[in-house]
């Protein structure tokens, strides 16, 4: 909590769940709550912006746009309105990635409301970590599933786009579909990693792991140059 | 070395206190560990069982981080039934945050033994060799299961696994999913354990461990955070993958931890009387974020470091080798704050510049966007634009270097109890190696998931009569004799209360 802005003063107008209170200014709309005393399990997970559990919609007054955010992510401002999201019911496909024969043609076994897709960009507008989703549910219907790995990188599975999605799809599961049918069917086995795993095989080093294992602390210490 | 005596928390004299109780009596820890270990139970005297268990399973999991996932898939492949409680929701965790990578030795030039080499040395000396051991020869299989999962780690141009350095190792041996690495390992294990026949308890975090007969483990009593009633599972056998502590905040230190790391395991295991290895050993990790101040704590990979990133004080001199092992950079952060050289912050904290300038300076325009994307959005997010300035940074509570004494199949001194990640210790001596706790919730996670169902398959029948929390009622007496007058802190303590005082 931003403890020197609580001492001089600066504190902004919210409404937390249609409840109005004043909080720092400079905190987070998570830090918020915990200001106002309110204890928040569902909808916080690693505050650091990653894990997707603090989706949350809120508007700004005055402005009749309805926003979305990561709620460890983003800063109260005046006026500002909000609840959390806790959960977003989704439809998830039931498959092992191991047992795909032709993951481009499954895509629509498993999830074919994916050809749904009536291109109005919500999904896309409304990404908290500016992912273009929309192309990417296209990119994933055409079989470009290595440009759906591209553009999808960075999503922390909130679940924001299928709240906006007039298709009623789940374009985030659709993603870690294609970026893992992607990585576990078209990719090359890398090679590196083969060739260790080889000699791993064969036994290369178990000697030398064993005859470490078998040294005195000392020993041991003095083989590996530990600084003292 | 001086630098780490005299700047090094888990050196330091202040903020200590001295075990009374339970198997580690004598030992010097953090106070607040102390706290969570010589603790009352949640569960009221007189500590009773209901006539029959809710739930009555093979294999308990406790903890749906990267180590319990990792169990509850061996597990069910095994064939043995499974059930999965976490505190939040499955994936909730610190692997979901990791940013680096995974250390696996697969360089031409680097080999299994010479990882076994590095992690020793940069953990003074202090790991478990036998646990180091499995470590770097299972951890390419690993890698290999993350591959056919469909996890996409960077590549190099000729389609091998692309290998960065790391502090304190001879090799670049780090494997990344650029700095998502977390992210990626979660969101498609997360996947396959929902699709696996595993049944999965959310916002079910354990409370105490129950114990059976011959002082073998028999389950858990769970804590349901909605109903707010306690669920009783009876097991066979009973994995701990409860993670870390960083959100105890330990000598007042920020935390790059998530917010459910309150080490509700070393209390349950402590309470059994199991032993703890290195109580005392934990990582501030160099760089966590100081300004903007509600970022406090937020981890700026190590990889940047690896990647060219500098450091320097208020005077603009560099003052530490910035690819030294993380307690020597963090030591080294800490004496410069002390002597009067950090840069100080509108809130009157100090930390140092982490200046990002240079990576894009020595290997190109739009490296750090390329490779460090994450960090990138989110200082941005907070109008800080690390292409362009230099991060100000001070160390944060980052990782349990020690924890519950396992041996190599990962099991503890009571039966039927087995440990795995970041709440068991040794592994990592009293200092870890960036990339190895990845690598090991994986190898040893895949242990422990194996080596429980063999133990239940094995296990003869016990009736749920001979279940009991007796070893609560013991602990509670030996607390009652040291501590004749004071209050006892209640454990688990399940989460840090940051709710204003009086609100």
């Amino acid at each position: 909590m931003d403890s020197q802005n609580e001492e001089t003063g600066a504190m902004v107008r919210v409404s937390i769940n249609g409840r109005e209170y004043s909080v720092p200014q400079g905190s987070t709309m998570v830090q918020a709550m915990w200001y106002t005393g309110h204890e928040v399990i569902h909808g916080v997970g690693c505050l650091g912006g990653v894990c997707g559990a603090c989706a949350t919609v809120y508007r700004i007054e005055g402005d009749f746009r309805l926003r979305n955010a990561l709620a460890c992510q983003t800063l109260v401002s005046e006026g500002m309105s909000f609840s959390m999201l806790d959960s977003y019911p989704i439809q998830r496909a039931h498959y092992d990635v191991a047992g795909l024969t032709d993951p481009k043609e499954e895509l629509f076994t498993y999830y074919p409301e994916s050809a749904t897709c009536r291109n109005c960009n919500a999904c896309t507008e409304v990404c908290p970590q500016g992912i273009d989703v929309r192309d990417s549910v296209w990119r994933a219907n055409f079989g470009d599933f290595k440009a759906v790995a591209d553009l999808t990188f960075s999503c922390v599975m909130c679940g924001l786009c299928v709240s906006r999605c007039i298709a009623e799809m789940a374009p985030h599961e659709i993603a870690l579909y294609a970026r893992r049918a992607y990585g576990a069917k078209e990719l090359p086995f890398p090679p590196n990693l083969r060739h260790r795993l080889d000699q791993i095989h064969s036994g290369t080093f178990e000697g030398d792991l064993k005859r470490l294992e078998s040294l005195t602390p000392d020993e041991l210490k003095k083989e590996c140059e530990v600084r003292s | 070395m001086r630098l780490l005596s005299s700047y090094y928390p888990d050196y330091r004299p202040d903020g200590k206190a001295t075990l009374k109780v339970g198997t580690n009596k004598g030992a010097v820890v953090p106070q607040e560990i102390a706290d969570i270990l010589e603790s009352r139970s949640r569960l009221p005297a007189p500590r009773t069982l209901p006539d029959h268990p809710d739930h009555d399973v093979d294999i308990l999991i406790l903890g749906g981080g990267g180590a319990g996932i990792t169990a509850a898939l061996f597990a069910a492949k095994e064939g043995r039934s499974v059930l999965l409680a976490t505190k939040l929701r499955v994936g909730d965790s610190n692997t979901v945050m990791a940013e680096g990578g995974i250390q696996t030795a697969l360089g031409e030039e680097d080999s299994p033994v010479i990882h076994f080499r590095d992690t020793f040395r940069g953990g003074h000396g202090a790991n478990d060799p036998s646990l180091l051991s499995v470590l770097v020869s299972e951890g390419p299989e690993m890698v290999e299961w993350l591959v056919s999962r469909g996890i996409l780690f960077d590549r190099d141009p000729q389609g091998g696994l692309s290998l960065r350095k790391g502090g304190g190792t001879s090799r670049p041996r780090l494997i990344s999913a650029k700095d998502y690495t977390g992210l990626e390992l979660i969101r498609v294990l997360k996947e396959d354990v929902v699709n696996a026949p595993v049944e999965i308890l959310e916002f079910s975090p354990a409370i105490e461990l129950i114990s059976g007969p011959e002082g073998s483990c028999a389950g858990a009593v769970l804590y349901d955070l909605d109903s707010r009633r306690h669920i009783y599972v009876k097991a066979k056998s009973v994995i701990l993958a409860t993670g870390g502590a960083g959100r105890l905040h330990l000598s007042g230190f920020a935390t790059s931890n998530h917010f459910g790391a309150t080490a509700d395991g070393l209390t349950m295991a402590y309470r059994m009387g199991i032993p703890l290895v290195h109580p005392e050993s934990f990582q501030f990790h160099p760089t966590g974020v100081m300004f903007p101040s509600e970022m406090a704590g937020m981890l700026i990979t190590e990889a940047v470091r690896g990647a060219g990133a500098r450091m320097y004080n208020r005077l603009g001199k560099r003052f530490v080798n910035e690819l030294e092992t993380r307690d020597v950079v963090a030591s080294a952060i800490i004496r410069e704050c002390a002597e009067g050289r950090g840069v100080k912050t509108p809130q009157g904290t100090s930390g140092v510049y982490l200046d990002l300038v240079a990576i894009d300076r020595d290997s190109g325009e739009g490296t750090v966007e390329k490779r460090f994307p994450n960090i990138l959005k989110l200082m941005k997010r907070h109008h800080v634009d690390p292409t362009k300035r230099p991060i100000l940074v001070y160390p944060t509570l980052h990782y349990q270097n020690g924890g519950i004494r396992i041996d190599a199949q990962t099991r503890t001194s009571v039966s039927h109890l087995l440990v795995a990640g970041e709440a068991s210790g040794g592994l990592h001596g009293t200092n870890r190696l960036m990339g190895n706790s990845l690598l090991e919730l994986f190898v040893f996670g895949r242990r422990a998931g194996i080596e429980a169902a063999n133990l239940a398959t094995n296990r003869p029948a016990f009736s749920w009569r001979d279940a009991s929390l007796a070893h609560v009622d013991r602990f509670e007496e030996e607390l009652n004799s040291a501590f004749s007058t004071e209050e006892r802190p209640m454990a688990p303590v399940l989460f840090p209360d940051y709710r204003r005082q009086g609100s």
